[in-house]
């Protein structure tokens, strides 16, 4: 009798050159970990999204609703794929659809979908506009943020403390470094324009760049955890080559945070550290970061891991992390038949070739 | 010069780092590296073993065979390029 490979549906492969989504290095740590073991199902949002014809990571791949069509149409389309594809496990792994997949949580392990998430209230107190409260409660140095509704405070805040340069942020996604109030209130437009209001000021941090990425387990420990410095970005910030660290305080500042929130799932740190050496918090991703494939550089292949603790598998042992592996992206051309993109288009869904 | 030190980077600093024969040094907590020369290099693993400056020297100098003033001159050099680099 032939044992049904267990099918994991990974969202987010949107893969662009500037700012890539983290689906696709999901699907590939997924991959490496488990061969043709087991069966990726990718889902995206755009039929330009690249990840969608790489046949090597996904054996099949559908289209979604966007997350701004609502939490209905998205369980919905979810329900139809899960009447074809018996999907085990769903990892979401994009800020704008996170929200709705918390909220949908219940409803997604009644179709059979399982996943490993935050609840609502811990997604949420790591959103934005409360880290600084969240940092406070856990004992970690961060920068102030206000909440903006309006652009008017960029052309008198130098009178009340707040002064240039400060990052503009989104309440999800984006985050602009500005000089002065015109690039200011740009960089306000701007965001709101593509995140939608409120729109985040964050105090600058002088210093550099660390990321962690990692898993909580849900009772307030941290796994796996593997850290990363960019060492070049794109034009958007993203990193485009960066290089594996390994710091214990940088390492107890994510096991605080983690323990704070009792964290479910996938997370991102981002922090500064300043010129004294203090790691000041930046922001905390609900996911896993496009740089996840790093993981599976350094021997912690969390993807892997997550599988694992969805299926209530136990926790397999983490190697101590490889400071120094480095990761470079390239730009790669795919090359696919129309018949396939009209496939996509017409159908929301398709079979990629294996580019392999 | 006797059991002098100089005034170094925090020495946990300077330990944590990975040298390579090349000259390639890499620093796993923040993730730089650097390149030195040979000199630089030999400079850096003594001062890995010890800060004793007098002892630094005369390592120094069975190496490359230099006088006391070179070799004193280049650790007190490096030593500076170190807190540039660390500080």
């Amino acid at each position: 009798m032939k044992t049904k490979l267990l099918t994991v549906a990974v969202t987010g492969m949107n893969a662009l050159p500037d700012n890539p989504g983290p689906g696709l290095a999901v699907a590939r740590c997924l991959r490496e970990a488990y061969g043709a073991g087991i069966r990726i199902v990718g889902l995206g949002y755009d039929a330009l999204d690249p990840g969608l014809y790489l046949g090597q990571y996904c054996d099949s791949v559908y289209l979604l609703s966007y997350p701004l069509n609502g939490a209905d149409l998205l369980l919905e389309r979810l329900t139809d794929i899960q009447a074809v594809e018996k999907i085990d496990i769903l990892i979401p792994c994009l800020d704008a659809e996170l929200p709705l997949m918390v909220g949908l949580a219940e409803k997604l392990a009644g179709i059979g979908l399982k996943t490993f998430m935050p609840d609502a209230e811990q997604f949420e107190r790591r959103s934005k506009a409360r880290l600084p409260e969240l940092a406070e409660a856990a004992g970690i140095v961060y920068p102030e943020v206000k909440t903006l509704a309006n652009p008017q405070f960029f052309r008198t805040c130098n009178q009340v403390g707040w002064t240039y340069p400060l990052v503009v942020k989104g309440v999800f996604y984006d985050a602009k470094v500005v000089a002065n109030p015109e690039q200011a209130v740009a960089a306000f437009h701007s965001i709101a324009q593509e995140w939608d209001l409120p729109v985040l000021v964050q105090r600058f941090v002088a210093g550099e760049e660390y990321n962690l990425a990692g898993i909580g387990d849900g009772r307030g420990n941290l796994l796996g955890e593997v850290m990363m410095k960019k060492r070049a970005v794109t034009t958007k910030g993203k990193a485009w080559a960066g290089v594996a660290t390994a710091d214990e305080i940088l390492a107890e500042v994510a096991r605080k945070l983690v323990a704070e929130l009792q964290w479910k799932g996938p997370l991102e740190v981002e922090v500064m550290r300043d010129p004294k050496g203090v790691y000041q918090l930046i922001e905390i991703n609900p996911r896993f970061p496009a740089w996840i494939y790093l993981s599976h550089g350094v021997g912690r292949n969390l993807p892997a891991l997550l599988l694992e603790l969805t299926m209530g598998r136990p926790a397999p042992a983490m190697p101590e992390p490889r400071p120094g592996t480095m990761f470079i992206r390239h730009a790669l051309e795919t090359i696919v038949p129309m018949s396939l993109f009209e496939t996509l288009m017409m159908q929301g869904q398709c079979t990629p070739e294996n580019q392999g | 010069m006797a059991g002098q030190t100089l005034d170094f980077p925090n020495v946990e600093t300077l330990r944590r780092l990975a040298l390579s024969e090349s000259g390639f040094i890499f620093d796993p907590v923040t993730g730089n590296s650097f390149t030195v020369n040979h000199t630089g290099q030999a400079v850096l693993q003594l001062i890995q073993q010890t800060l004793d400056i007098e002892e630094i020297i005369q390592k120094l100098q069975a190496v490359f065979e230099i006088d006391t003033l070179v070799a004193e001159r280049d650790v007190i050099e490096f030593a500076g390029q170190l807190r540039g680099c660390f500080l």
